[in-house]
């Protein structure tokens, strides 16, 4: 995918039509999704992502290769957002703990997870579950959110969400981990176990 | 040998905690031969484990919604604006 990105940002420089019509075809969508966890509404994610479109013919002499064609539409996304008001990259907030109340003093689970699956194939049990996760990722705080589209949606590695993003290692892991617990929770709530 | 200080076994929320570093790979050895050691003996946590790296697998498979053919016109119209400006 990514050498056939690359083809197209170099048919786009000679000002090929059907060149942008592939990338907007393949990432419009995405970068509206992620634009969702930046700014305030639907409405100001559509305009930053028209402007992120801006930002790509007008940028894309610029583009060395030396990130991916998706990592560099997400960072011109993020610069864009930044500049229409988006949200700042802020400190990772205080601890939301999803699981408290699940184990005893003793650090044991008092209310262990319920099995969501006997023997069952997880990619079967996986491919249910996306729809639900699209249903959930808006009940995620936003920079729980922002990390976990990126990382599990976007398949972007984390040394590249650390730049993106302006986190540091330790704290990009923390939102990870939040995010994740936090989905799996949401997603068990959705299975009717906890 | 005998005033050799050994670390605490991990207790359920520990090993909770540890997995995101270690599905990333970001635990000290140590670390991790204490969590594999508690999930050897853990069910509730093996299950735990398994069910994130699920949460993982689920989030890997959403599919970005579809752009509509109106979308794509209007932006490809916006295109030929910008190339002329």
């Amino acid at each position: 995918m990514a050498d056939a990105d690359a083809a197209l940002l170099d048919a786009l420089r000679a000002g090929d039509e059907a060149a942008f019509a592939t990338l907007v075809s393949r990432y419009h969508t995405r970068l509206l999704r992620f634009a969702e966890s930046l700014v305030p509404s639907r409405a100001v994610a559509e305009e930053v992502v028209q402007d992120t479109w801006l930002g790509v013919v007008r940028g894309v002499h610029r583009f060395e290769g030396r990130s991916t064609v998706k990592t560099w539409l997400f960072r011109i996304l993020i610069n864009r957002a930044r500049t229409a008001g988006g949200r700042e990259p802020r400190s990772v907030p205080l601890d939301d703990d999803v699981l408290e109340g699940r184990f005893a003093t003793s650090g044991a689970w008092a209310e262990p997870p319920a099995p969501w699956a006997d023997a069952v194939d997880d990619r079967v049990v996986a491919g249910k579950l996306a729809g639900r996760v699209r249903e959930c990722l808006p009940r995620l705080p936003e920079a729980q959110r922002q990390v976990l589209v990126l990382r599990d949606l976007e398949g972007i590695d984390g040394a590249e969400v650390c730049n993106l993003l302006s986190v540091s290692p330790g704290n990009q892991r923390v939102l990870l981990h939040r995010a994740r617990t936090r989905l799996r929770s949401l997603l068990a709530a959705e299975l009717g176990g906890g | 040998m005998f005033f050799r200080r050994r670390r605490r076994a991990l207790v359920c929320r520990d090993a909770v905690a540890l997995m995101t570093d270690y599905l990333e790979g970001a635990l000290t050895s140590s670390d991790r031969d204490r969590l594999e050691a508690h999930l050897a003996t853990c069910p509730h946590c093996t299950e735990y484990l398994a069910q994130i790296r699920v949460t993982i697998a689920a989030a890997g498979r959403v599919e970005p919604d579809d752009l509509s053919a109106d979308a794509l016109d209007d932006l490809v119209a916006l295109y030929h604006r910008w190339r002329e400006t």
